[in-house]
């Protein structure tokens, strides 16, 4: 099937909040297009006020869209309520029942849709066998642990085989050992039952981790849209390259361009960066970001390179880490990993250096 | 930590007050079985032939079903329009929000006798005829907000998406009050019931203005205090009333616990 399983088609939602006498209007999802494809994990990721939440209670028919429409399998969702949508949410905070029992909780969505008692006995035990939980059906969700309580609130929305499942930060309340474990089990069980997730959450090693495709928002925009090596590889934007991963900005003029190749003049330095869509003209400022550990430190007669002096030297176990000082711009830090043959510790604080980087790995960003 | 010593002057002061509020109360107990129709000591004797004419007295069972009556029908109906009025209050924001629950609470701060009057002029000038009706209507306004506030003080600690969760799962709006709201606020619910109940059950000013010729028990044992031997018998109603909405608000007030603190972990 070629058909998206939920489309976003300019959508916008707008909430007006009054403060005293002032009503203004506020933008929480701005003309937002979107395809997730069937089957796809897929990830709306960006800090707490981005606009993800929204989009997701957008999807899941808990808010209405102001313009643009929402189709979910081709259909047009915008006069379908959430209990009718074909898609069912895990909520933050799992929302749990807490005067039912686990087995009534995974039940309470096909006892709604007046499933049969054998059939729903059937579908709630298969539900708790996959999420390893068969024994606690009796409890109520009071007696179980935070990590047991997400395993009840994801059999609760899965034992529907919603089309499309839709997931808040799920993990955000557990403890970091137990969220990198749930990571991998998610992921997996994603791929066991073949369904679409639509996963929130402001982590963006977690988004890394999990997702085919990652959508980057902020302030109620997406900025980019793309599987994990091609956002944490190539960011078009300086928002997308700082977010994601860690970045060193550099600001500089055209001097040439040839093909996607740009020189520019960095301070007293000439370097190159890559441009991703149309470069930029000579004469113009740009900006460009390259990743710490895409970065090269040397010591060299000749006058290469960008040139900085080792001001903090960190030594981390895996890798030392250094941060250098260059002259006009802010401090760059380069990671060097401890590997077979390279000595850690190799400059020493106050040592004049040399930064090197392939072209390929700075790239030049919208803004 | 350790606690603070509760001063011997203030455990005093407590005493005091409490003596002085319950000492009617006990007094009112104690000649209910004394075997005298005057109220004074020293005690003649027990007897309990004040409870027994009590239940012979056909004019004061009927007005004992009549109030019951009128307390289950005003504050089933108080309770419903309370809750209504407390989910719309704590999940919806709206303009003038403030407003309504100020309008609705209002019957707290108006004095019974100027509401009574009030509405007995209302009600005359359209002609409607007193009964236990009008007064059981005029019971449902009193008792509203007191019903109102119990159940915003449940739903203030609920959370919301507990309803979005329900409806996510293909529920209706109703179909999520149903299943997942009204039983987790039961007990506030029926708190709010048998405080409405209380308030309705014991309340004079508004009913001996609008309840026309069937008395209520309250409207009923005023009329009687002009009959110099009867006393005793009014006496003795006192005290199973007092017994009985003491019971009541104890009962309430501990539903109302009971609903707000999670069920303690088994094992």
């Amino acid at each position: 099937m070629s058909e998206p399983a939920v489309e976003l088609r300019d959508v916008t939602k707008v909430f007006a909040s009054t403060r005293g006498d002032v009503t203004e209007e506020v933008y929480a999802v701005q003309d937002m297009n979107l395809e997730i494809a069937q089957g796809e994990f897929f990830t709306l990721l960006g800090p707490s006020g981005c606009g993800k939440t929204t989009t997701l209670r957008l999807i899941a028919g808990f808010e209405r869209p102001t313009r643009g429409e929402i189709f979910i399998q081709g259909r047009p969702m915008s006069k379908v309520p959430p209990n009718l949508r074909p898609v069912n949410t895990v909520f933050q905070n799992y929302a749990l029942f807490p005067h039912l029992n686990v087995a009534r909780n995974v039940g309470f969505g096909l006892e709604v849709r007046r499933v049969s008692r054998s059939e729903r006995e059937r579908r709630v035990h298969e539900a708790l066998e996959m999420v390893q939980l068969a024994e606690m059906s009796n409890r109520k969700p009071s007696q179980l642990s935070g990590g047991q309580q997400q395993r009840v609130a994801l059999a609760r929305a899965l034992v529907n085989q919603p089309a499309v499942l839709l997931l808040d930060e799920p993990l955000g309340a557990l403890d970091l050992k137990l969220r990198k474990a749930m990571q991998i089990e998610l992921k997996q069980l994603q791929a066991q039952v073949g369904i679409t997730f639509i996963y929130v959450t402001h982590d963006q090693e977690e988004a890394l981790t999990m997702s085919d495709r990652i959508a980057v928002m902020n302030k109620g925009r997406v900025l980019q849209v793309g599987d994990p090596v091609t956002l944490y590889e190539r960011p078009a934007s300086h928002f997308v390259a700082d977010f994601i991963g860690e970045s060193n900005f550099f600001r500089g003029v055209v001097e040439a361009v040839s093909g996607q190749v740009v020189e520019l003049r960095v301070g007293g330095a000439r370097v190159q960066a890559t441009a991703s869509d149309s470069p930029p003209s000579p004469g113009q400022e740009a900006l460009f970001a390259i990743r710490p550990e895409k970065m090269r430190l040397a010591v060299s007669e000749e006058d290469l390179g960008l040139h900085g002096t080792i001001q903090e030297v960190i030594y981390i176990g895996t890798d030392t880490r250094y941060i250098v000082s260059v002259e006009a711009q802010p401090p760059v830090a380069v990671r060097v990993q401890n590997g077979c043959g390279i000595a850690p510790q190799e400059y020493r604080r106050g040592e004049a250096v040399q930064l090197f980087w392939l072209p390929e790995d700075a790239h030049l960003l919208a803004d | 930590m350790e606690k603070s010593r509760f001063p011997s002057f203030g455990l005093l002061y407590y005493w005091l007050i409490v003596i002085i509020l319950f000492l009617p109360i006990f007094l009112l107990i104690l000649f209910s079985f004394n075997d005298s129709t005057r109220l004074v000591f020293p005690l003649r004797g027990f007897t309990l032939q004040w409870y027994r004419q009590l239940s012979e007295n056909s004019e004061l069972i009927r007005a004992v079903r009549t109030s019951i009556l009128l307390a289950l029908g005003s504050s089933f109906l108080a309770t419903v329009l309370g809750t209504m009025g407390a989910l719309v209050v704590v999940r919806y924001e709206f303009p003038g929000r403030n407003i309504f629950v100020a309008v609705a609470a209002l019957p707290l701060v108006i004095p019974y006798i100027i509401l009574g009057v009030s509405l007995l002029i209302m009600l005359h000038s359209l002609g409607v005829r007193l009964s236990a009706w009008t007064a059981g209507l005029a019971h449902v306004v009193i008792s509203l907000p007191y019903a109102m506030l119990v159940v915003i003080a449940r739903l203030v600690g609920f959370p919301q998406n507990l309803e979005e969760a329900a409806m996510d799962l293909g529920a209706t709006y109703w179909g999520a009050l149903r299943r997942v709201t009204i039983p987790i606020i039961f007990p506030a619910l029926t708190a709010a019931f048998l405080i409405c109940f209380t308030i309705s059950f014991d309340e004079f000013a508004i009913a001996s203005f609008l309840v026309g010729t069937q008395p209520t028990l309250p409207v009923y044992l005023y009329s009687q205090l002009r009959f110099p031997t009867r006393l005793p018998l009014v006496v003795s109603m006192a005290a199973i009333l007092m017994t009985a909405s003491m019971a009541i608000v104890l009962i309430s007030e501990w539903l109302r616990r009971v609903g707000q603190t999670p069920q303690p972990k088994k094992k």
